[in-house]
Formats: C-alpha cells, structure tokens, sequence
C-alpha cells in the first residue's frame, strides 16, 4: 500500500460475507484497487440491496453515478456506492441497463436515492421504476437529450442569449467559431487502429 | 368571539387555500442561485421543492474531454467556498489508481492547507448563518479571519480561491518558510481572537438561540437514511468523521476531537462547525510541529513535471515537460470512489478510467445534493422564517451541488 487515499477494511472476509448474502443473484465480484465491486442482475437489484443494507450493514448510500460505453450491450452502468458506518468499509454495486430497460428504484430502501435517480435519468436517459418523481434535475426547464451520453457533443445543440429585440432569452442552433478539435494521443508506434493521415497506402499492404 | 380554533386563516367569509411562493433563485438568503417552490399555509412550511440546476456548467462532461491535469481546476470551482477539499478528493483518486507514493511533507502540507480551507469554511457558512438569522456585526468579524485565509492562499499558490495547489504526486510548489511562520502566528493570537470574540455575540444569545434551537431536527435513522454526512451527520448524534475514521494522507497521526450533535437541530449545526474550526486550529498546529523538510512531490517523471531550473540544464526534464504538458500522463484502466471529508461532508469522486491521458467518467459527489434534498422533511411545518436557518445550517454552495 503506498498511495494515501482513504485507508479502510476492505478484506478478503467481506467478500466471502458479501457472496454469501447475495447468492445467485451475484453475477461476478472484483476486488481491485482495494475496493470491492458487486455486480448483480438488474431483476434483483431490490432484493441483493435489501440483502446489503440488513445482513452486511452497509446502511448509507452515498452516491448513484451512471456510465455510458456506447460498443457494450446493455449500454448503461449504474454503480450505487454504499457505506458501512459499523463495519467503516466501501462497496460499490454495479447494475447494466439499456434506455428502453427501468432499473428498480431503490428510493423505498433509501430515500435519497430520488435525486441521485432524477439525476442519472437526466444525464443519461434511464428510467427507474419505481421511483415518483422522475423529473430532470440538473438541465434547463424544455431541456431536451441527455448530456453525459458520450454521442451528446460537448458544446451541446443549442445556445441562450438575452435578445434586447425580442426582451426576452432566445434558444438559439450552437455556432461555433472554430471547429470543435479533439486530439488523438494514441502513439503510432504502440498500436494504433487507424490509418495514419497520409500512409493510407502502406495500410492497404 | 368564538373559541373554536379556526381551520384556516380567513378573510371575512373567504376561506385563503394553501399558496404556492417562489423563494429565490436572486435571493440574499438562498445561498447562490437555489429556487424553493414552497406551498405555504399562512406562514407555516407544508411542502417545499428545490429547484437545482441553474449553475449546472457540465463539469462533469468537461472533465471527459480533459487530460487529468488540465481537469483539476474545474474542482476549485465547484464548492468555491472551500477550493483545495475538492481537489483533494480528485488527486486522491488519481494517485490510488495510479498507486503513487507521495512524500511525508507534501502529505502534511495537504493536510495543512485542507485545514486551512475547512476553517475559512466554516467560518464563511458560521457568519452567513448568523446574518440569516439576523445579526450583522459577527458576520463582519468572521469575514476578516476568512480573508485572512485568502490571503494565505495566495502567499502559497498565488491565487486566493482557485489555488490548482494539489496536483496528482503532491503539491505545485512549496511554501515559503515565512508563510508557515506568519500562520502559525495567525493561530496562535490573532485567528481564537477574531473568532472567539464574533461568537461571543451570537452563542448565548437569547435571539440566535430563539431562531435555532429545535428548528429542522433530525433523527439519527433520518441522517442515516438520507445519506447525510459531514457536520449534518454528526450534528445529528453519529460520530462520524472519514478523517479519523478512513485516514488520508497523514490524518491518521493527527490527534483531534470529533465534536457531536445532542438534538440535530440548526443549533447543534452551528456548534459542531464552531467546534470543528478549534479542532481544525489544533490539526495545523500539529502539522507544523511535525512537518519534515524534504521534496513536496513524488520523483516520478512520468506524472509528476520537473522544476524550472532542472529543465535550462537537462534534455530530459525537457522532453518530460513537454510531454507532461501536452499529452499529460496515461492512468491505468480501472475504477476507483475515493471520499474524503470536506468541510460540508462526504466529497465523493467516482473515477473510471480506460487507460488513456483523459478520464472516461469522472463522477462527482457532491455534498449538497443530499443535504438539500432532505430540507423537505426538515422544514415541513416550521416557518418561513426558518427555512432561511434551516438552508444556512445546511451549508450548501451551488457550485458543487449543480456541478
């Protein structure tokens, strides 16, 4: 152990405990970087967390982030991270979920999950079931799309500007000035995937 | 005149219904830009829905299209009120993914200068919570330790809010000596001074104490349950403090007191934050005491830039520069949630990595959104008047919660 980020009990114990409780409902368990990570069928995601909360004492959850990786199917990752404040450990529960497949809300375990459901609903378009109060949370009123989504462009669609004209806010299309650079830092030398500008020919040997 | 009690306040023979009012977003009191959609009978809370959002920047969509390093400042300007905790949870992350080692001083200098954020903090949200409630001359007492504190973030980084201090390995530079010698002067007279004598006004006051004690309790099992953490956890009655109880850096040799809430209430808020400012003063203390001499980064070239000097001489510092400031460092695929305890509460950063020079999701926690989202239990059938304590006892900054 050399870095400093928070210390806590993250041991070999916990994860016997932990796939014992969840059973068959556990799909996979990994153990890196000293922090367990439980993967389970979206199905029974009320069941393995009721499990987590009463037999592993993992009372708070602390956060609900959404990932997107666009090639997989299902497309969306929903990590719930818990905390013991008996047991002083971390785990995090990963779920997948497609845009058209609700997740079980877990609002009625934990009441805090409402926002952290609105909030990866809004950024990421997935729906919880369950869940009363699945309004978009972050983006504008009218806002539509969802912005964390990795084909949602950074600049987004559309701009707002006061028009002294019309008095009023205007939605306007987004224009830019310079084209929106992204640069690639693959090194040609390590394996890149692509044909380089150029040595199109030399690709086709 | 009847003695019956009356259902609802009336006009003549017009019964008035519940009304819905807008509190904010330009509100003195609203901390930022937060809109609470109340519905008010007569003046009493029954229901209360914040709005969030309107200094939603994308941060987070930002930080994907961002190397780890060009990616930092964007911390210090989420909770602007407290700018090198933010920081600290994203290096933290960085470094465990990374299994980097970072050297003794620059640890104690972490932990020093994350104090020092958590006292001008806290004394910030101490002093707009007494001016909420009402009172005017503390708040500009506190207001002349905070810019004390300003002031010795730009002595240290050149900046007095957005410092970009942390970095991934360490620290951006050390610290004059006289620097540490001016603070620890500043607390030892000046800093319990200012202090003690602004909440000589308001702890025992019989007005303070009229507008917070017993306003928004909360239980131990609602602290629990909607996530709380932070002061608002320990107000409530749980000692619960990730820098004792999962030490980073070199909190593990601090020796500190965790101060507990009795009731809940605004009250015990308020005081566990007084508290945590002494405790915060003891902690600096310490690490003057015992900060060793020594680098104030890690050595590794790879992710760490070298010194200006090294670099006229060394073709290779060059190269590393360069590199490092261009393409930035590749962080092995993986993902990591490292927490740690900033002045509001848990500051949570989910990192996934795939491997190259830019994060792949980097999701932030934000204290706010559970603390806020709980205000609807807490104010239901108080006064409008204590939703304004209420919300100063929360401690909440839009830059982090709307991200």
């Amino acid at each position: 152990m050399s870095h400093s980020a928070p210390r806590y009990a993250a041991d070999a114990g916990e994860v016997e405990a932990i796939t014992k409780a969840l059973g068959k409902d556990m799909l996979a368990l990994d153990h890196a970087n000293g922090e367990i990570v439980v993967h389970v069928k979206r199905g029974e995601l009320l069941d393995c967390m009721m499990q987590l909360r009463d037999t592993c004492d993992y009372q708070q959850l602390m956060e609900i982030a959404g990932v997107d990786w666009p090639d997989r199917d299902p497309r969306f990752e929903i990590v719930y991270c818990l905390l013991s404040l008996t047991k002083n450990n971390r785990i995090r529960v990963h779920v997948e979920t497609n845009e058209d497949q609700p997740v079980p809300s877990v609002t009625g375990i934990w009441p805090v999950a409402g926002w952290l459901e609105r909030e990866v609903f809004d950024m990421y378009g997935v729906l919880f079931e369950g869940n009363t109060d699945l309004r978009r949370i972050l983006t504008d009123y009218g806002f539509t799309g969802h912005p964390q989504r990795k084909d949602f462009p950074l600049t987004g669609y559309v701009e707002l500007r006061y028009s002294e004209e019309h008095k009023r806010v205007m939605y306007e299309p987004v224009t830019l000035a310079q084209d929106f650079r992204s640069f690639d830092f693959m090194s040609p030398w390590e394996g890149a995937d692509y044909i380089l500008p150029g040595d199109e020919k030399g690709a086709q040997k | 005149m009847s003695l019956t009690k009356e259902i609802a306040p009336t006009t003549g023979d017009q019964v008035i219904e519940n009304y819905t009012i807008n509190f904010g977003p330009q509100h003195p009191s609203a901390h930022g830009v937060l809109r609470l959609v109340m519905e008010l009978d007569g003046e009493i809370v029954e229901r209360l829905d914040p709005h969030i959002g309107l200094l939603h920047r994308g941060t987070e969509k930002l930080i994907e299209h961002k190397t780890y390093l060009q990616a930092l400042p964007y911390f210090d300007r989420l909770d602007y009120a407290s700018p090198l905790a933010m920081e600290y949870s994203y290096v933290l992350a960085i470094e465990k993914l990374l299994d980097l080692q970072v050297p003794l001083r620059a640890q104690y200098l972490r932990v020093f200068f994350a104090e020092l954020t958590r006292i001008s903090n806290h004394v910030l949200n101490l002093a707009h919570h007494i001016m909420d409630v009402g009172a005017m001359t503390p708040p500009l007492w506190m207001y002349e330790a905070r810019e004390d504190c300003l002031n010795f973030f730009e002595r240290a980084s050149g900046a007095r809010m957005h410092c970009a201090l942390f970095r991934p390995g360490g620290l951006h530079q050390d610290v004059p000596l006289r620097l540490l010698a001016d603070i620890g002067d500043w607390l030892d007279d000046r800093m319990p001074r200012l202090f003690e004598e602004a909440l000589k006004l308001v702890v025992d006051n019989r007005i303070f104490k009229q507008r917070n004690v017993d306003i928004g309790i909360v239980s131990k099992e609602d602290a629990v349950k909607w996530g709380f953490s932070g002061p608002m956890i320990r107000a409530a009655g749980i000692p619960w403090d990730l820098r004792k109880s999962q030490p980073y850096d070199v909190y593990g040799l601090m020796e500190f007191d965790v101060p507990v809430g009795t009731k809940g209430d605004c009250y015990d808020r308020f005081m566990v934050r007084v508290e945590e400012v002494r405790q915060s003063m003891r902690i600096m203390k310490q690490c003057l005491r015992d900060m060793p001499e020594g680098p104030i980064a890690s050595d590794d070239r790879k992710i760490v830039p070298p010194k200006r000097a090294e670099m006229k001489s060394s073709m290779e510092a060059l190269i590393h520069h360069f590199k490092l400031y261009t393409e930035g460092f590749k962080v092995p695929a993986g993902s990591v949630y490292v927490a740690t305890e900033s002045p509001k509460g848990e500051f949570g950063v989910y990192l996934v990595s795939d491997g190259t020079n830019k994060p792949y999701r980097c999701k932030i926690r934000p204290t706010a959104f559970s603390h806020l989202q709980a205000m609807d239990f807490m104010t239901r059938g108080h006064m409008l008047a204590d939703t304004t304590a209420i919300l100063g006892a929360l401690d909440i900054v839009f830059g982090e919660c709307d991200r």
